[in-house]
């Protein structure tokens, strides 16, 4: 059985994003770059799938520019066993890699696409669902447990209430949660192995793809900066401020 | 955040811009070490270093090693931090692929290296000593005596380490006692060694000791010792460890700092006799200890780097949050973060740019390291030796010494709270505090730079380095920028005063040598600051070209310049005077009888 798992190239989680001073993105020149951190946990999972003897084969893939080939290359080293780029200099929005993966999964014939739940650049939260819709697979989000067996997958759910525990059958769409699992550390003779390791470049045109974006970016902003606090003189002070200034109550 | 988050910006940059990885990297055999590789590489070892080695400096710090009965128990989270640390492989980096390494680049490995030390320098002496082992039984060891040890510690999965010392044999060894007598395909070892790091603990399974000493017979002095491979346990055939030698670890020494490491008392041969094996000839053991020891100067030189480095993030850490004061010229009575004092902004430059420098020039001469046993051609192979053997004292001395100072200054930064352990800044002072003393005090590698270095050849490498020197002053100056212009010109100053250091010292070797051993420390030091000045000279002009070309980072690379001033107008600045210090001071130095003291 294959896993596909889709890995998003994103701006590291450790460095201060600032705002374009023209306000139309976010400044990636000369940041660093890492996997989304879900993606991680997705490729650890699938990983453990396979050493588990569940899964046969582990396929990265990435949509994106030329450099999302070092982000395939850390999957590779945590022991995924090939690696496809899509590559395209092209704005991609989710529901354009969504249609990307359905034309890959067409191409390899997984039977679980496993992605993290979002990635923690544009926090959509979307591309799973999408192409759960798109294939007319079921769906299982925010997973903190999988268990396949039998043609099933078992996977339990972080909802708001608590823990939700589905059963679907395969093929399937999971999307993966922080507390899935504590990715590994990347071993050296790993690293040195992923370089060997196939990584098969194709284009959007090629997979008969239209990218073109359907939502405009209209403007990027900085949250606001919080304002200083003020003291008040008493309590009828303070009802007064959060009636009329604040309008809380 | 991370305790510690290794400068993996700086560490890219000195490795491309001044060590030429690209270069190194199309050396024969290391066709792996491409820029893509090396930057996961780091990244991953930033990581592991981060996350599993820093959490444990303090705490470690504060149990230490403890000792009972003969056995060593290392602090909590050590034995399973070094069971993380083998199986990432991280043990086998640097060690030759036909016996389980990686076979990657010294220049590869040298920034790897650093982020162990600095994560956790106790933690990092294990393997390097296993490293220490593992050479001496790659240069001399039998193809059988290779087989039977050297997969086992490249994986580290067994650890090595070097016994040299004893009570009467400190820095000379001439004076070493250990008998080690014939008895059939083996020898029976007898004696005692002191200051075994790692001589016995809890992380492997078994520990592989190479003692120094005498068989029956051998001449006096240092030709006649002998090298002796000393297992706690002798492998069996099928490779495992067997029976328990007859040696022990009689106690662990109680010590200013480094507490995570325990180091050993070592007993040999109080039964029958500790079961050895030569390693290489007889009566060659400190020649074959040499050959290593430019390999562990250079660890040792890393770890002052290494220092610098980690005191310098917690001191600026402390100095961005610490309220104290307004600050000069303000308004109002707002207390400031002490970063804006101008003094406090000065501690942290000196250690920002001595960590910088002594970086760079280490890293330099780890490449010279890879050119020297890698390059196609003999004269650049033989080129690269000579200046690695005269680098090696400097980065062992000189960046041993500037982090007794940079971790000084550190604990300075946190003012009151410095001097209180709890504050962690402490340890760094306590533990750099060994690392001039081991492997070679200061001393003696001042005297290795100024006799076999310098005097010996006449100067010959010395002068080719200086006039470099003078190259890169010339294009700093030539350069057009104010910055790149005074950084040249303080250079260009260093470089007389150490040339003029060089060719006293080549005049007076011979007819005055206790005048020039006088100055030996003094002129180790001018090489330090003059060669590490050099490094930020080359830094900012690199930095200065990628800005003119609008590559990279651009407050990272003006940063780099603004740093290279700093040390130019500061560290750089006493190049003259010490060479003062060299010439002329030696009259002082030598005026008194020794009643008279």
């Amino acid at each position: 059985m294959k896993v596909l798992v889709p890995i998003k190239r994103v701006i590291d989680y450790n460095v201060k994003v600032r705002v374009k001073a023209d306000g139309t993105g976010v400044e990636t020149a000369n940041v660093k770059m890492s996997m989304n951190p879900f993606d991680e946990i997705a490729v650890e999972e699938a990983v453990r799938l396979k050493e588990a003897g569940v899964a046969t084969e582990v396929v990265v893939v990435s949509c994106g520019v030329a450099a999302c080939q070092e982000t395939l290359r850390t999957a590779l080293a945590i022991g995924a066993d090939r690696a496809l780029l899509v590559e395209t200099d092209a704005e991609l929005q989710p529901l354009a890699v969504a249609k990307l993966l359905k034309a890959i999964v067409a191409k390899e014939g997984p039977q679980i696409a496993l992605l993290g739940k979002q990635a923690i650049d544009d926090d959509a939260n979307q591309t799973g669902q999408m192409l759960a819709a798109l294939l007319g697979w079921p769906q299982a989000t925010f997973a903190s447990k999988v268990k396949i067996a039998d043609g099933k997958a078992e996977v339990t759910r972080e909802v708001d209430g608590g823990l939700e525990t589905v059963a679907t059958k395969l093929p399937v769409v999971i999307t993966v949660d922080l507390r899935l699992n504590e990715p590994r550390y990347v071993t050296l003779p790993n690293i040195m192995k992923a370089k060997k390791k196939p990584l098969e470049t194709l284009k959007p045109d090629a997979l008969g793809v239209d990218v073109a974006p359907r939502l405009a970016t209209l403007k990027v902003a900085e949250p606001p900066k919080r304002k200083g606090g003020v003291k008040v003189p008493d309590a009828a002070a303070l009802v007064d401020k959060l009636r009329n200034e604040a309008k809380v109550i | 955040m991370s305790e510690y988050a290794a400068p993996v910006r700086d560490m890219q940059f000195v490795l491309r811009e001044l060590a030429a990885l690209d270069e190194i990297a199309a050396l024969p055999g290391f066709g792996d070490a491409t820029p893509d590789v090396v930057e996961q590489i780091l990244d991953e070892s930033a990581r592991f270093c981060a996350e599993v080695l820093a959490p444990l400096n303090r705490p470690g710090d504060v149990e230490g090693s403890t000792w009972r009965d003969g056995e060593v128990t290392t602090p909590k989270g050590f034995k399973d931090a070094y069971r993380q640390f083998t199986e990432g492989g991280w043990n086998a980096l640097q060690f030759p692929a036909e016996h389980g390494g990686q076979g990657l680049p010294k220049l590869v490995a040298a920034p790897v290296m650093e982020m162990w030390k600095a994560a956790n320098l106790s933690f990092s002496l294990c393997p390097l000593l296993t490293g220490g082992a593992i050479e001496a039984l790659l240069l001399r060891g039998s193809d059988a005596q290779k087989r039977a040890y050297l997969p086992k510690m490249i994986a580290g999965v067994w650890t090595g380490t070097m016994n040299l010392t004893e009570p009467q044999a400190g820095s000379d060894l001439a004076q070493v006692k250990t008998r080690a007598v014939p008895a059939g395909d083996h020898y029976r070892i007898f004696g005692q060694k002191i200051f075994i790091t790692y001589g016995e603990h809890d992380l492997a399974e078994n520990i592989v000791h190479l003692v120094l000493a005498r068989t029956p017979g051998a001449p006096a002095g240092v030709k006649g010792i002998s090298l002796f491979v000393v297992p706690k346990f002798l492998p069996r055939a099928d490779g495992t460890p067997g029976e328990r030698n007859d040696l022990r670890c009689v106690s662990i020494e109680h010590k200013l700092g480094i507490h995570a490491s325990p180091t050993a008392v070592m007993a040999y041969g109080d039964k029958d006799g500790a079961i050895g094996h030569l390693v290489g000839e007889e009566n060659r053991g400190l020649e074959y200890m040499f050959i290593m020891m430019n390999a562990a100067r250079f660890a040792v030189g890393m770890e002052g780097v290494a220092l610098c480095e980690r005191a310098y993030q917690k001191a600026l850490a402390y100095a961005k949050e610490r309220l104290q004061s307004r600050e000069i010229g303000a308004s109002g009575s707002q207390p400031a973060p002490i970063i804006r004092h101008p003094d406090v902004r000065r501690m942290l430059m000196s250690m920002k740019a001595q960590a910088e420098a002594t970086r760079a020039l280490a890293y330099v001469a780890a490449a010279h390291h890879d050119r020297a046993h890698h390059h196609p051609d003999e004269a650049a192979r033989a080129r690269s030796q000579a200046l690695l053997d005269l680098l090696i004292p400097v980065v062992k001395g000189w960046s041993t010494e500037t982090a007794i100072e940079v971790t000084s200054t550190g604990i300075q930064v946190h003012g009151g709270m410095g001097f209180i352990e709890e504050t962690g800044a402490a340890q760094y002072l306590r533990d750099a505090r060994i690392t001039t003393i081991y492997e070679g005090t200061t001393g003696i590698q001042a005297n290795d730079l100024i006799g076999r270095k310098v005097a010996r050849e006449g100067g010959a490498t010395a002068k080719a380095v200086l006039a470099e020197v003078e190259r890169t002053a010339g294009a700093l100056r030539d350069a057009g920028a104010a910055n790149l212009g005074v950084i040249g010109a303080r250079l260009a100053a260093g470089r007389k005063a150490a040339a003029e250091c060089v060719d006293w010292i080549v005049a007076n070797a011979g007819a005055d040598p206790k005048a020039v051993h006088a100055g030996a420390v003094p002129f180790l030091k001018l090489c330090g600051i003059v060669l590490g000045g050099w490094q930020m000279g080359r830094a900012a002009l690199a930095a200065q070209a990628r800005l003119a070309r609008g590559e990279g980072d651009a407050a990272f690379l003006q940063a780099k310049i603004a740093t290279a001033r700093f040390f130019a107008d500061h560290p750089l600045a006493h190049a003259t005077a010490l060479r003062d210090v060299v010439v002329e001071g030696a009259p002082g130095v030598l005026a008194l009888s020794d009643e008279q003291f």
